[in-house]
């Protein structure tokens, strides 16, 4: 920070007080910077922005449509080719990088398109959870009266596995990625809200807060201001954890034959699709498989790097 | 001490109750009818009514509730809706496969996670080290069912030394009962290595920082005996904590290693029963476990004081 922090100059790029407020103090080279410099943070944010860009580009990743069923292509070997009727009814020759599956879908563009469910399972419960975890951690750290409820509610929640709550929650719904993504959401927000409320815990007793207690600020504006700002930091770190974890079990669903319907071309589904001939066609297993235990890598490799650069203190108790 | 267990038993009732409550809410509340679904597709309204009084489902929400939980004290599940057997039994016949395969799994993991956590510590910043920590990220990463299927593909499959699928009960023969469960169990212990040796290995780097242990090597004890003895009995207490909240990863790895090697325990049963929605043995499963969970978290409670007396609530 370049301006005199002692002038009550407006913060340069000040949009939002809330994030500039604690800069205020001066931070040698920013949480931000140091967490670019990172090396995990670097190559697990590259496979991760690698596998987002797969997702989204996917029809033009010389795919074919992942749904579309040929009997007369079933279970083929990776590397095989045929020659297909394209739209104009021209002879096409096509390679199936992957193989097929015993419905003569091609796994490769299965796989392809499998990186959109994912990627998208795994970003939307994290945002979700991070943003209701966030809601009730403030609620039930900043009034002590319904903290002792709250909690409990929570202790019982975590009680229950998490993979084993997200099933039993799946049952409830008819099949489909909504279902799914409550069902992953829920089991996560327990932690979300133990870690905001210990933030909330232990902001309360810092003087400033003390302080602007004292001088009267409403609520409200004290959450936002003093508190919310402490909780940026551990969510990020948080959320990206909850993204990986996400990822995986939207995978077991699909794999237990429970979550997202079969003929959607998810990881799960793929390698669930492949288990019946898996002997002799373990490429249905295979390709997914490594698709999805590198996504998942990645967004705990990018965890591990910001947990280490933005939030120190975590890093250390784990 | 006596004291702390006593409040720390007591501690445990209003989540074994909050988790009660949840489960029966849970799936009371469901869209779907449950008398309907036993009453079948070709039922007339007045048979489903027939089923639902017979269940109790005419009566109002938290009698319910209280009519549900007395059966469960008495240890009545209800009755599968699709099995048409008592849930006690279901559970009964297959609580032996899981037990089984948690017990190798814990002992397994155990064995080979404090180990090389310590030695991770002991040689922090090697190359053994960093092996073991990319092992532990890796752990976490890749799926139960890719693990599984990669092991029964090399080892059943390709090399041909153990069976792929199946498990045979205990009383049929020792040797079957335990050949079948050595891939399900290392594959389980996947995850529960990584959980335990980055523990371990966390654990152990504070605790050798400490003036006792360097007080141990001036005094010319061997480097085995100031790691086993005097820095892995100080550094216990994280270890055997992460050892007990990571039975909820078992848990959940269960259901899925029992799907992949086609085990008839009681994560396969909680799949079938999701599948089937078959809700009496959903909610029973969901409660023993859950029950299974927050016991073991109390005993590694309770553990702390023995394992270390300075801890004192």
């Amino acid at each position: 920070m370049t301006t005199d922090s002692s002038t009550v100059a407006p913060m340069p790029g000040g949009s939002d007080p809330a994030l500039a407020a604690p800069a205020v103090r001066k931070a040698p080279p920013s949480a931000l910077k140091r967490a670019f410099r990172n090396l995990s943070v670097r190559i697990g944010g590259f496979v991760v922005l690698l596998m987002i860009a797969i997702g989204l580009a996917a029809p033009y990743l010389d795919t074919m449509s992942p749904t579309d069923i040929s009997p007369a292509a079933r279970n083929r070997l990776p590397g095989a080719e045929r020659t297909i009727r394209d739209n104009e009814g021209k002879q096409v020759k096509v390679v199936h990088r992957f193989g097929t599956d015993s419905l003569g879908r091609d796994t490769y563009s299965r796989v392809i398109y499998g990186a959109r469910v994912s990627i998208f399972v795994g970003i939307t419960v994290a945002i979700i959870s991070v943003v209701i975890g966030l809601l009730i951690g403030l609620i039930s750290g900043y009034f002590r009266w319904l903290d002792p409820i709250i909690m409990r509610v929570m202790d019982g929640m975590m009680a229950i596995p998490g993979i084993l709550l997200a099933i039993a929650l799946v049952s409830l719904f008819r099949a489909g990625l909504m279902a799914v993504i409550i069902a992953i959401t829920v089991p996560e927000i327990p932690r979300v809200v133990r870690l905001v409320r210990s933030v909330v815990l232990s902001v309360r007793e810092e003087p400033y807060v003390e302080a602007a207690i004292t001088v009267g600020t409403p609520t409200v504006k004290l959450l936002w201001r003093h508190v919310l700002p402490n909780t940026i930091a551990p969510l990020i770190v948080q959320g990206t954890f909850i993204c990986a974890s996400a990822i995986l079990v939207e995978a077991i669903l699909s794999f237990l034959g429970i979550g997202i319907p079969p003929e959607v071309p998810t990881w799960g589904n793929i390698m669930s699709e492949g288990r019946s001939v898996f002997r002799v066609f373990p490429h249905n297993i295979l390709y997914p498989g490594v698709f999805l235990a590198l996504t998942v890598l990645a967004v705990n490799m990018l965890g591990d790097g910001l947990r280490d650069t933005l939030d120190p203190k975590m890093a250390k108790r784990v | 001490m006596l004291g702390f267990i006593l409040r720390r038993i007591l501690a445990t009732i209003p989540v074994v109750l909050v988790v009660a409550i949840f489960v029966f809410l849970m799936l009371r509340l469901t869209p779907a009818d449950p008398a309907a679904i036993i009453a079948g597709d070709n039922a007339n309204a007045e048979q489903v009514a027939a089923i639902r009084k017979q269940l109790g489902l005419d009566q109002p929400i938290y009698t319910q509730f209280f009519i549900w939980t007395g059966k469960l004290l008495q240890g009545d599940f209800g009755e599968s809706f699709f099995f048409k057997k008592t849930v006690a039994s279901l559970i009964a016949d297959r609580v032996q496969a899981t037990l089984s395969l948690a017990f190798f799994t814990i002992v397994l993991a155990v064995m080979i996670a404090v180990p090389i956590g310590v030695l991770a510590a002991a040689k922090q910043g090697s190359w053994i080290d960093r092996i073991v920590m990319g092992f532990s990220v890796m752990g976490f990463s890749v799926p139960v069912f890719v693990i599984g299927y990669l092991l029964i593909y090399v080892f059943a499959i390709q090399l041909n030394w153990l069976p792929v699928q199946g498990y045979t009960r205990i009383e049929l023969g020792v040797w079957e009962w335990g050949k079948r469960l050595i891939l399900p169990a290392v594959t389980l212990s996947v995850v529960y290595v990584a959980l335990i040796a980055r523990m371990t290995r966390t654990s152990m780097l504070e605790v050798l920082s400490e003036d006792y242990v360097r007080t141990a090597r001036a005094k010319g004890q061997i480097e085995r005996k100031v790691l086993f003895r005097h820095a892995l009995r100080n550094a216990a207490v994280p270890i055997v904590t992460v050892i007990g909240l990571g039975i909820a990863l078992l848990i959940g790895g269960v259901v899925v290693t029992e799907s992949v090697y086609t085990i008839p325990g009681l994560g396969r049963l909680t799949v079938d029963a999701v599948l089937a929605r078959d809700y009496p043995v959903i909610q029973a499963v969901i409660l023993l476990f859950s029950l299974v969970y927050v016991m073991v978290n109390l005993a590694v409670d309770i553990l702390y004081t023995i394992l270390d007396p300075r801890i004192r609530y």
